[in-house]
């Protein structure tokens, strides 16, 4: 066996070590999500469960605001996470666009002095906007609404960074080009600019959706009825619950990661493109 | 040239009004608010820097609370830093399944932090049937509490031969170790997916020729990888650095203990969030959030400043 065979084998021997460890969890979410309330108290732990009980995954759905009122199950925030995080993309995209454009488009008095207060907003952390957003929702009135969940999202830096960017790489001339054809800035920016920046838009639009799926700290502070729950936050709150069982707690969780790993596979090459390609340039 | 027009500030209104609202508006309003007491409250009156000497000198949970932040930084940013450069590394020499090995490095990345850290938090259970604790009492060690440890872990080492060490030296509670643990696994892929990047942006000809100049794997790394990648170890280390003075997620649910959480664990996001909370004190919420803000802002200039004259573009 040659060296370079050698090495290789080692090679796949660690980095098969390491994909086991990485999995791990995800196997014990689903091997306890399917386990009977016994097996979970079971010592040692029960690996695989005598008999699966698939019944856990409908129960999860139905139970998931114990000691609520009302019809809430997993498909209330799953409704409401899919309805809160098409807004805040469609928004992003629509604002990321029109400021991106006027960047690297547009001449204007205050452009440079403009886009360097931009990228210092990128400085702001969002922990410390927290409490003054806070009152700034409960002022508009928006406390346990889908606006308090929405409109504060709906523009961000980094993705009129990135579009700028993009738009900065089109030809001069084309743009050029439209203006003496008379079309207008409003025209070259939908009918031309936009489609060209399809990829840029995509990774938007992908980390957007995913990082608005995800968001959790703002949601549990500004929504407090169970119907505007998101599926983070009602996760957070099925488990808080003292009577929810562990083998619940891991068949909800489930229910939360499945969708997202499953759009992640189809997905996956725009994800790691995005994160490589995006990333360094921030 | 065309004339003067309205219209390119008409395209910047839409962000404009968001990020003004809600970014820039309430950075000065959280300085305004750190300066009351009772905020929205009554007898609301303004204090001065009353709540910054609250937090800093007479109770000192600030500096606790900085303490748990810095450990959970130098706990998670260097580890996950060189795990994730040794498996691009090894996953960089052209294996066959490296598309495989790739998506599922990355599968925790983009999995929501709440739902997975539930898993960890299944994992860390305290009680005898917990897997951390089977696999600890396998190994013949006692069982440990886990996420609702609050002793440092350099403090339970020293209890196996009854030595009390000062309280700086105790180092980050247990409970904070299982948060770092859950922190590493989690971005790990997103560390690996960069790494992957810079290394393919280093050009193969400079390897050729480091070989055919008798150069052994270890002078490579040193003087080909390294300082090539090292505006991606520069990004790398500031994202996470800062990154890591915002965690919230892993540590409501991990540590989560009922209505409160472990002490060990109040990184200050969650001292912000306990002010807010349970207390409903605006005030020192506002306080807690400005300082961390001061400590990123700093963070960043000093990276830049000692980091930036090392990185070679």
């Amino acid at each position: 066996m040659s060296k370079r065979t050698a090495r290789k084998a080692v090679s796949y021997l660690i980095l098969t070590l390491g994909v086991l460890v990485v999995a791990f969890p995800f196997f014990w979410m689903l091997t306890t999500s399917l386990q009977t309330e016994q097996e979970t108290y079971s010592s040692p732990p029960t690996v695989v469960p005598a008999s699966p009980q698939w019944r856990n995954y409908p129960d999860a759905w139905r139970n998931a605001a114990p000691g609520s009122s009302g019809e809430i199950t997993f498909a209330t925030y799953f409704r409401n996470s899919f309805f809160v995080a098409l807004c805040v993309t469609a928004g992003v995209l629509f604002t990321s666009i029109l400021a991106a454009y006027a960047f690297a488009f547009m001449e204007f008095p205050g452009k440079g002095v403009l886009f360097t207060i931009l990228l210092s907003t990128m400085m702001i952390p969002f922990e410390v906007t927290l409490v003054p957003n806070y009152s700034t929702i409960v002022a508009l009135g928006w406390y346990d609404t889908f606006p308090a969940l929405i409109v504060p999202w709906m523009a961000n830096v980094f993705s009129i960074f990135i579009l700028r960017q993009f738009f900065k790489g089109i030809p001069r001339d084309y743009y050029e080009a439209a203006q003496i054809d008379g079309c207008g800035d409003w025209r070259f920016m939908w009918q031309v600019a936009t489609p060209m920046a399809a990829p840029a838009l995509a990774t938007i639009t992908i980390f957007t959706f995913l990082a608005s799926w995800n968001a959790f700290l703002w949601p549990l502070i500004v929504t407090r009825s169970p119907e505007r729950f998101v599926v983070q936050v009602g996760l957070a709150f099925l488990t808080s619950a003292e009577s929810t069982n562990t083998n619940m707690v891991m068949a909800a969780s489930a229910i939360v990661i499945i969708p997202v790993i499953v759009l992640y596979l189809i997905l996956q090459r725009r994800f790691i493109e995005g994160v490589a390609g995006t990333g360094l340039k921030g | 040239m065309r004339r003067r027009s309205w219209t390119p500030y008409l395209y910047l209104l839409p962000a404009a009004v968001i990020l003004l609202a809600f970014s820039i508006y309430p950075l000065f309003h959280a300085f305004n608010m750190s300066l009351h007491t009772d905020w929205g409250r009554p007898g609301y009156r303004f204090v001065g820097l009353g709540n910054y000497r609250h937090l800093l000198v007479e109770t000192g949970e600030f500096l606790h609370s900085l303490g748990v932040t810095v450990w959970y930084a130098v706990g998670t940013v260097p580890i996950t830093m060189i795990l994730s450069f040794l498996i691009a590394g090894l996953l960089f020499q052209k294996l066959r399944a490296l598309g495989l090995f790739r998506t599922i490095y990355f599968l925790p990345y983009v999995t929501s932090t709440v739902a997975a850290a539930m898993v960890w938090r299944w994992i860390f259970n305290p009680s005898s049937y917990g897997l951390a604790n089977t696999v600890v009492r396998w190994l013949g060690g006692e069982p440990l509490r886990w996420y609702s440890e609050s002793t440092g872990v350099f403090q339970l080492l020293a209890d196996n031969v009854d030595v009390v060490l000062p309280s700086w030296a105790a180092g980050p509670s247990l409970a904070l170790v299982c948060v770092i643990v859950f922190s590493i696994w989690h971005a790990l892929g997103f560390n690996v997916v960069i790494f992957l990047a810079g290394l393919s942006a280093i050009p193969r000809e400079m390897y050729e020729a480091a070989e055919v100049d008798g150069a052994t794997g270890i002078q490579r790394t040193r003087y080909i990888t390294l300082p090539l990648l090292s505006p991606t170890l520069f990004f790398l280390f500031i994202i996470s650095t800062i990154r890591s003075f915002q965690t919230f997620n892993q540590i409501y649910v991990i540590a989560r203990q009922g209505e409160t959480w472990t002490r060990g664990t109040e990184h200050l996001t969650m001292q912000i969030y306990r002010h807010y909370y349970t207390s409903h004190d605006l005030g020192a919420a506002t306080a807690t959030a400005v300082l961390l803000f001061l400590i990123i802002l700093g963070l960043t200039f000093l990276q830049m400043r000692m980091l930036g004259r090392r990185v070679h573009y």
